[in-house]
């Protein structure tokens, strides 16, 4: 059942320097009970494009839908939308350190969470459900450590303590923002393990945002990879991470640093995110792409079916047969290239080869 | 290309000018040796009183060979950083020695350290936070030939511009400020400064862990073309296991202040005898959804305890899986389990065997093991 339909989701900002077009036509959907992991490099408009949907970009320009649950979210006026975060959709952010209010004890956080939403609730009863909460995401002795302040948590009980929030009300989704960077990696095991767990008891949705394609690799269903304000694939995770089509794709996963695929060096993708003041022309990964064409640098593609089951959609002129990292489909991917280029993307590509170690000028 | 200057301080060292250690151990750069670190915690008020200790590194000795990267890995508070600022001189260590190069260079004074701070260099995490705002990059740069009296002048600017083209940033940039530079460059301009001085020791204190993927291969790659290009050793700490093992030659694992264990990165990533090790291989993310589905993940129970007050006996014992009594009263050495290889060691009295299920053990105890520390 489709929980969450986003279409053509555009935000903007106007700044003094120009406008920044940091979401430009995103559309997805959630169903419940699946995880949606949206990855991207920083500035890929990922985190943005969430807080859209809840009401949290004043002063964006913003138009598309985005329909959650037969509402649509972006023409909710700010009580309406009020009512719908925290009860219906909840989010987790990166820094369990600022989440919290420092000056509240971890408990009152909680309480005022349940009664703002449902004024019949006694305070008494608020806490009995917050020690509940507490106990469910693993805090240890949480008759006590709900009257302890934030300070009183470490990092991963902190983290915990925002998921029971979270769950407070039993949202139909959850946008988690980077839940566990701020972690250690034991500890960002635990959180996810959590998550999982519960998304499972309660078939709730949940869309995982991220720029690590271990967490990724670990709790996603579905993976949508950002790039510059568009999605640049979307698959089944599975076909994101051994049929990657789009070239952007293929360059983050080389990127990592892996044993099994030996090798000394790595290969990074050349050059730098584009400003999103002055964004290229044509396909907005040009200027990085090894696989550049002559149309790539005027027409920028729009997601294609390129898989057999029609939920892999790749944004990249390349062709359908290109998926993959096989030496087939390299094969495929180079002979195409050598058909379509000219003198401009010749160039292009030259300046990509002999620099692949430098990140290029500052715009 | 190459920094001016470099070769010749190559040629320096293969003549046996810099003077040989008595011990003859040439090819090691820096040794640590039984180093403690506390911190002591006053109470508030007027009489000040040291009423505790943080103890932040706990007799931990290693040793660095030239050329060669350490890695050192190890959850937050686990005296990582602190380690690697006693290394280079920023703190004084509490007891112990640290020899570079043959010389000794704890406890020295200031204007005796000096002539050491130019071969020991740093790259710190943070690029946003690590470059003044308000110095333009040529100067940020230039400014360790000034504290060194380098060169001056037309020559350090010329220096400056071929570091700069070194590291892969445009020389014709020399004049702007860090804020026109995005993250990953702001990185370079770190390693170009670092490298300036033509140091012996760069210590990377996670120097890629704020930059996106794509880019941190980008300055890793950079790191290692230097690496063989000047013959430089690094201290790389990182908490990302696997930017660690692609980096480094040996790695060492931490835990609240100690080493847990350590030795060449393929025996320790590839058959880890210490719990701690496992548990935090099983635990880091791999980028490929049919290992991360088939692995056992060892989810250890509760949190790092403080190190004001560490658990008795081997420190890791409330939270291990194969923890039993022994563990509780006496503190494992480090040292060669059998079958090892004699450079791998590791501090722990029931080393984890090869296809042994830790997984599973540890819901076993977790019971045993749930006790909190904060």
């Amino acid at each position: 059942m489709t929980l969450l339909e986003v279409k053509d989701l555009k935000v903007s900002f106007p700044t003094a320097d120009g406008v920044v077009r940091a979401v430009r036509g995103v559309s997805f959907t959630v169903d419940a009970g699946r995880t949606l992991g949206i990855v991207g490099e920083s500035g890929s408009g990922k985190s943005v494009m969430t807080q859209t949907l809840l009401g949290l970009t004043p002063g964006g320009e913003i138009s598309g839908s985005a329909v959650f649950d037969g509402v649509d979210l972006l023409t909710l006026g700010e009580d309406e939308m009020r009512k719908v975060r925290g009860a219906q959709i909840s989010v987790i952010f990166q820094d369990p350190l600022t989440s919290m209010h420092p000056l509240y004890r971890v408990g009152w956080q909680i309480s005022e969470l349940i009664r703002a939403h449902d004024k019949s609730v006694s305070k008494r009863e608020a806490r009995e459900r917050s020690i509940d909460l507490l106990r469910r995401v693993g805090i240890p002795r949480p008759e006590t450590r709900v009257d302890d302040y934030p300070h009183q948590f470490s990092g991963g009980m902190r983290q915990r303590a925002i998921i029971a929030m979270a769950l407070a009300l039993s949202p139909k989704l959850i946008i988690a923002d980077e839940p566990t960077t701020a972690l250690d990696a034991t500890v960002q095991a635990q959180i996810l393990d959590l998550l999982l767990e519960l998304q499972r008891e309660s078939d709730t949705a949940l869309i995982m945002i991220t720029h690590d394609m271990g967490v990724v690799a670990d709790i996603a269903d579905d993976v949508m990879v950002m790039y510059a304000g568009r999605a640049a694939e979307r698959a089944g995770k599975d076909d994101i991470f051994y049929a990657p089509h789009h070239p952007y794709t293929k360059g983050l996963l080389e990127s990592i640093p892996n044993s099994s695929a030996g090798g000394d060096r790595l290969k990074p993708i050349t050059g730098q995110p584009p400003s999103l003041i002055r964004l290229p022309s044509g396909c907005k990964f040009h200027p990085r792409c090894g696989y550049v064409m002559d149309r790539c640098l005027s027409e920028e593609p729009t997601l294609r079916p390129v898989g057999d089951d029609g939920y892999h959609v790749s944004a990249c002129w390349l062709p359908t047969a290109a998926a993959g990292l096989s030496e087939q489909a390299e094969e495929i991917r180079k002979k195409t290239v050598r058909a379509e280029r000219s003198e401009a993307s010749e160039q292009i590509a030259e300046e990509i080869a002999a620099a692949p170690e430098s990140e290029g000028s500052v715009i | 290309m190459s920094v001016p200057g470099t070769e010749n301080a190559a040629a320096q060292q293969a003549n046996g000018q810099q003077p040989a250690p008595p011990d003859s151990d040439d090819d090691i750069l820096v040794r640590i040796e039984n180093v403690k670190k506390y911190f002591p915690i006053k109470s508030v008020g007027f009489t000040r009183r040291t009423v505790g200790q943080v103890h932040a590194v706990d007799d931990v000795s290693l040793t660095i060979p030239r050329g060669r990267t350490l890695g050192l890995v190890g959850e937050t508070g686990c005296g990582k950083s602190t380690l690697a600022r006693c290394v280079a001189g920023l703190i004084p260590i509490t007891s112990g020695s640290i020899t570079f190069d043959g010389q000794k260079i704890s406890g020295l004074s200031r204007r005796a350290m000096q002539p050491f701070r130019r071969e020991i260099q740093m790259i710190f995490q943070d690029p946003y936070g690590s470059l003044n705002p308000r110095q333009r990059v040529g100067s940020i740069i230039g400014e360790p030939f000034a504290i060194h009296n380098m060169a001056s002048g037309n020559d350090r600017k010329k220096r400056v511009q071929e570091l700069m083209e070194r590291v892969g940033l445009n020389p014709e940039h020399f004049n702007r400020f860090p804020a026109e530079f995005s993250g990953g460059q702001r990185q370079r301009i770190g390693v170009a400064r670092a490298l300036a001085v033509r140091p012996k020791l760069i210590i990377c204190d996670e120097p890629v862990s704020a930059l996106d993927v794509s880019i941190q291969a980008q300055v890793l790659n950079l790191l290692a073309d230097l690496q063989d290009e000047f013959g430089l050793s690094y201290l790389f700490i990182a908490h990302d296991l696997e930017v660690v093992r692609h980096v480094s030659h040996a790695v060492a694992v931490m835990y609240l202040g100690r080493i847990a264990e350590a030795g060449p990165k393929d025996p320790v990533y590839d058959h880890p005898r210490h719990p701690y090790t496992a548990a935090l291989l099983s635990a880091a993310p791999a980028a490929d959804p049919r290992t991360a589905a088939q692995r056992q993940r060892i989810i250890l129970v509760g949190d790092v305890p403080s190190p004001i007050d560490p658990p008795s006996g081997c420190r890791f014992h409330p939270r291990c899986p194969k923890a039993q009594d022994l563990c509780q009263h006496e503190d494992p050495p480090l040292e060669v389990k059998p079958g090892d290889p004699v450079t791998h060691q590791a501090a722990c009295h029931f080393p984890v065997q090869d296809g042994e299920d830790l997984a599973t053990a540890g819901s076993a105890t977790s019971a045993a093991g749930s006790r909190e520390s904060a």
